[in-house]
């Protein structure tokens, strides 16, 4: 096939999927072959335009006339790729977890959890191959309305509230900040396709571009940058598996994946450095690295302080975005796969002891890792990718940002980077610390009523973990390739 | 442009303003029928008194005669003054209804019998 | 390819249908004849429509009396397409009508009831169609009477005091209207609006004319709504009968703003008149104030059908800005979103007559839950309130588009942030309905009624997969918009 042929599949194939699981509703078994078939098939598609991309071809299509002289279009970049090679290849393996999570649960409505959840990937390759501003705000807006049923799946008090900031926040910033912002981009440079080397060079006064960028940056607010970071703990009433590929992967990537694709096709590399109306967003981003690990620190609930160092993380990428040079951007590209292997695997493991123990505080979780050693070895490795140390693919986009802040010689930004790496540290080691080492508490109430009665999660739930865990070493021996694949992003 | 030349114009706006006048200041829901009826009556005035020319007769063929009224805003007028019926019909119909439904056809009563139901 | 007869048919076929409605004195035949003379004049006008789209205008001299001397009916690109709206929701509307209003008009009124909505059909489709400004207050007025006496028919005794109230401010409005048409006549001496549109851009120095636009402005201001002369209309949407509600919703008012783009660009020449008398000001102000002040006041509502009222003004308030924007995107902008928001109105105000049928209010606190009993209909309030807030792949999300990039154009850059400011309150009621909707679960007495009837849903869901098929590609209807926008401004046809 060729590679416009699968791009567009890369869209249609999920909403395929998403109708075919509603139809295999009545029967589970059927329902969840369909989730993993197409999750397979869809890897298969982007692995296909992959290599069309690795040979060099960038493929485009127009789809539909959409607006008078602005058209629903597709496009392929090593960047897109990278963002859809990580959605779709974490989306098998989340199918998976989710069938042991959903199963061992007992979670309710899951057709429909199922069929949006295929829904959302559609959406989230739609932003990635978007091959304009106004298609990538197309599918970054059917991403926060197919994820919200997801966010809200509880149906609970809780969960209703969770989904309304989580929806509310989102919609409003998009339409607030972002809309207006494309549309002062159309404005100003008469398109809104992403070219290299951006667009708006040379369209529009230096004070027009920051507050065109200020729009944008914030009001991207999947990227979670503070303050409009407030959606993302609210999103954590999300059954695990939600919270893991939507919230650690596919909406918080669409959203620093956004930033990255503006700041290198809509205002370039060059126009950002030349005029620096992005060095204020650095600060900006610096401080959310910080405060986002701080507020991590103090949570005792393990979502909501893996929800904070999302945050914290996300900002890294938004950082090298900003910072606007080489080492930057590919640096921040890396963390959106580097990061999205530790923090699923983070997640999944909180699911997983969720499922075993239906414990949810840290402080609760004394001695855990001696009933569950194989989450809690994961665990342990993932939080090495975070923290970025070796053998851990983390250590490599940190390393690459670092060099970014040090290349512009903004040594304070340095400074700010290495803290929140010991800020990690802090909040992330103790939770397996905790569970190897300290004794357990006595007569805590576990699944049967004992301690003792805690043992490792289902197969379903564990081998999905250890999976994305092994990705984590992996990508420490194969960042080579992809920082030779994302090199053309910036030559 | 001495006074009488332009009287009917000035006629047309009194009887505007009075018939606004009761539109807005009377409570009383047929008053307000009647006073929608005068404002309707004003633009008629206007519109006639518009098409005539000094000195003119009426627009039918005749010898001797010249200068015509013009007899176009007349004929659109006699549309005008049929709408105004229907609208009189209409408006008396549905006070009758407002009788029967809330027992009076004074604004502030019927207001206040509305706000109990709410 | 169409016959000569062809932009009177969708007249004349209803206005012979009303006083047939009446001798047949039965609700079912009524409403099958309503029910094909729309079905019927919906077809008409789709063919018209494409006639004139790709022959240019069409014009029929009545009686066979020849312009300027008799009554012209023209038909250009945009009365065609608003004949089209009114025509559409007119049908579907009829498809939607039966039950409901078996349900909420009394059985001896039933056939008076097709009379009414006959007649009113008949003005809404005159005022497209005809080329004399006088002949445009003879339609207007033929619709609102009908629908004075519509309104009334509804269950509420409060129908009653409404439709007395849109009755005062109606007539008033259509009085300024003629008095307008009056002082016109009485500088140019003629009552065509083609043979007025030659004439007026050249006089736009005399007074009277000046006072003409005034008083033709404010008229039509209060027949669409246009805040502050907006106060007839929420309790004459929230008391008369659904089917009422859905039709006048979506209709009525876009008719008017119709009546208002002839005026202020046709006859007025648009610009031209503008730089003497800056009416798009005027407009731009009361639109953004209606936008606003509609939409804040409908974030507090509880009753489902005030909601939309209220929404409906603030919507009016979109229309009315792109009017005054003055320039090709707002122009466009506005044109899309005549039709947008009639499809929109008449989604969610059948859905909620589908609500009322089956749960019997149309309070916030009563409907919870309906999402579980009612699926579909609460698929199509969602489609809806999608496009109300502008979301991307609605017809809503094109309009705002244009509006911004209009209003970006004239470098006005606070009524960008007004726009915005106006979508996130869409935002946050239609988020109110939805919730109800969705994330409550349903009372016992929700839970226990059924999905609404196949004719009603038939219609809304016809409606609703329409929309979303126009807006998929919605460079059908955007370019067609911007041309026609153009066309209205004088620069090329």
């Amino acid at each position: 096939m060729t590679p416009v042929a699968l791009m567009e599949l890369a869209v249609v194939l999920p909403l395929v999927g998403a109708i075919l699981i509603a139809a295999a509703g009545r029967n589970p078994n059927l329902r969840e072959a369909v989730t993993l078939l197409t999750a397979v098939l869809l890897l298969a598609v982007v692995v296909g335009i992959v290599s069309a991309v690795l040979e060099g071809e960038r493929p485009e299509v127009a789809l539909i006339g959409f607006l008078p002289g602005v058209t629903i279009a597709l496009s392929a970049e090593p960047l897109a790729c990278v963002f859809a090679v990580v959605a779709s290849l974490l989306w098998i393996v989340t199918s998976v977890y989710s069938i042991g999570y959903m199963r061992a649960h007992h979670e309710e409505n899951q057709t429909r959890f199922y069929a949006f959840f295929a829904i959302a990937i559609a959406a989230a390759m739609g932003v990635a191959f978007s091959a304009n501003l106004v298609t990538l705000f197309v599918f970054y807006e059917a991403l926060t309305l197919s994820t919200f049923p997801l966010v809200g799946h509880a149906g609970t008090a809780e969960a209703r509230n969770g989904a309304r900031t989580y929806a509310g926040l989102l919609l409003a910033a998009s339409f607030a900040l972002m809309l207006p912002a494309i549309i002062a981009t159309n404005q100003a440079a008469g398109t809104v396709t992403f070219a290299p080397g951006g667009i708006l060079a040379g369209n529009i006064s230096d004070s027009g571009a920051a507050i065109i960028l200020a729009l944008f940056v914030f009001g991207i607010a999947k990227a979670a940058l503070m303050p409009l970071h407030r959606w993302l703990p609210a999103a954590m009433v999300a059954p695990t598996p939600v919270s893991a590929l939507l919230h650690a992967v596919a909406v918080v990537k669409a959203g620093v994946f956004c930033i990255l694709k503006v700041t290198l096709y809509i205002f370039g590399l060059d126009f950002l450095g030349d005029t620096g109306i992005s060095v204020w967003l650095t600060y900006v981003a610096a401080a959310t690295i910080l405060i986002g690990s701080l507020i991590a620190l103090t949570k005792d609930n393990l979502k909501a302080r893996l929800a904070y160092s999302t945050v914290s993380q996300l900002s890294y990428i938004v950082l090298g975005a900003m910072l606007a040079t080489g080492a930057g951007i590919i640096g921040g590209a890396m963390h959106i796969a580097m990061h999205a292997f530790g923090k699923i695997t983070l997640f999944f493991c909180a699911g997983a002891i969720l499922v075993a123990s239906h414990k949810t505080e840290i402080s609760d979780m004394h001695g855990l890792g001696r009933r569950m050693p194989f989450t809690f070895a994961a665990f342990l490795l993932a939080s090495l990718s975070i923290i970025g140390l070796p053998p851990t693919g983390g250590s490599w986009s940190k390393w690459m940002l670092m060099l970014a802040t040090a290349d512009t010689g903004q040594l304070l930004l340095m400074g700010a980077l290495m803290l929140s790496s010991l800020l990690s540290i802090a909040y992330l080691l103790p939770v397996a610390v905790v569970g190897f080492m300290a004794p357990a508490k006595s007569g805590d109430p576990g699944h049967d009523g004992t301690a003792a009665g805690i043992r490792e999660a289902p197969l379903l739930c564990v081998a999905p973990l250890w999976l994305t865990a092994i990705g984590t070493l992996a990508l420490f021996f194969f960042a080579e390739p992809i920082f030779a694949f994302l090199e053309p992003l910036v030559k | 442009m001495d006074f009488p030349g332009l009287f009917n114009y000035w006629i047309v706006i009194a009887l505007m303003m009075i018939g606004f006048y009761i539109v807005i200041s009377q409570g009383n829901l047929v008053k307000k029928i009647f006073g929608l009826n005068i404002f309707q009556v004003s633009v008629f005035v206007f519109y006639i008194s518009m098409g005539k020319v000094e000195g003119g007769t009426a627009p039918i063929l005749a010898p001797g005669f010249a200068t015509y009224t013009n007899p176009i805003p007349s004929v659109l007028i006699l549309t005008a003054i049929v709408v105004g019926v229907a609208t009189m019909a209409v408006g008396l119909a549905l006070v009758v209804r407002i009788r029967d439904a809330f027992g009076s056809i004074e604004d502030d009563e019927i207001a206040k019998l509305e706000g109990d139901v709410t | 390819m169409i016959s000569v007869h062809q932009p009177i048919l969708q007249i004349v076929l209803p206005l012979m249908a009303a006083p047939i409605c009446v001798i047949l004195r039965n609700a079912f035949a009524g409403w099958l004849l309503a029910l094909l003379v729309t079905g019927g004049a919906f077809v008409a006008s789709l063919i018209l429509l494409v006639h004139v789209v790709n022959e240019g205008p069409v014009s029929y001299a009545i009686g066979g009396w020849p312009p300027p001397w008799g009554i012209e009916y023209r038909v250009d690109g945009l009365s065609a397409f608003v004949l089209v709206t009114v025509a559409a929701i007119g049908f579907l509307s009829m498809i939607f009508a039966r039950r409901s209003v078996e349900a909420e008009v009394a059985a001896d009124r039933g056939y008076l009831f097709y009379t009414m909505y006959l007649l009113c059909f008949t003005g809404l489709m005159g005022i497209p169609v005809t080329g004399d400004a006088f002949n445009l207050f003879v339609f207007l007025e033929i619709s609102s009477l009908s629908s004075y006496v519509l309104i009334s028919l509804g269950t509420d005794r409060r129908a009653l005091t409404a439709a007395f109230r849109y009755l005062i401010m109606g007539t008033l409005g259509a009085t300024f209207y003629v008095l307008g048409i009056g002082l016109l006549y009485m500088v140019t001496g003629t009552l065509n609006i083609a043979d007025l549109a030659a004439r007026v851009p050249e006089m736009t120095h005399i007074r009277t004319v000046q006072m003409a636009l005034a008083f033709l402005t404010v008229g039509l201001g209060l027949k669409l709504a246009l805040f502050p002369l907006h106060l007839w209309l929420p309790n004459a949407y929230a008391f008369a009968p659904t089917v009422v509600t859905v039709f006048l919703a979506a209709t009525a008012t876009k008719v008017a703003v119709y009546a208002l783009i002839r005026i202020a660009y046709t006859m007025f020449g648009g610009p031209t008149m503008f730089a003497v008398m800056p009416i798009d000001e005027v407009l731009v102000g009361f639109g953004l104030l209606s936008m606003i002040v509609g939409a804040l006041a409908a974030v507090w509502q509880t009753n489902v059908k005030r909601l939309l009222a209220f929404s409906s003004i603030s919507q009016i308030g979109y229309m009315v800005l792109g009017l005054g924007l003055a320039d090709v995107t707002g122009l466009a902008g506005a044109v899309v979103h005549i039709f947008n928001h009639a499809m929109i109105k008449a989604i969610l105000f059948m859905a909620v007559g589908c609500i009322i049928f089956r749960i019997g209010s149309a309070d916030l606190r009563d409907i919870r839950g309906f999402a579980k009993p009612m699926p579909i209909t609460a698929a199509c309030v969602v489609v809806g309130g999608l496009s109300l807030v502008g979301a991307p792949l609605t017809l809503g999300f094109i309009t705002k588009w244009l509006l911004l990039q209009g209003a970006l154009d004239r470098n006005w850059w606070w009524v960008a942030v007004v726009i915005v400011a106006a979508s996130l309150l869409a935002l946050v009621y239609v988020w109110r309905l939805i919730a109800a909707a969705y994330l409550h679960p349903p009372s016992e007495r929700v839970a226990a009624v059924r999905e609404a009837p196949a004719p009603m849903l038939l219609a809304l869901v016809a409606l609703t997969v329409a929309t979303v098929v126009i807006a998929i590609d919605g460079s059908l209807i955007g370019d067609f918009a911007v041309v026609t926008a153009k066309q209205l401004l004088g620069s090329g046809e």
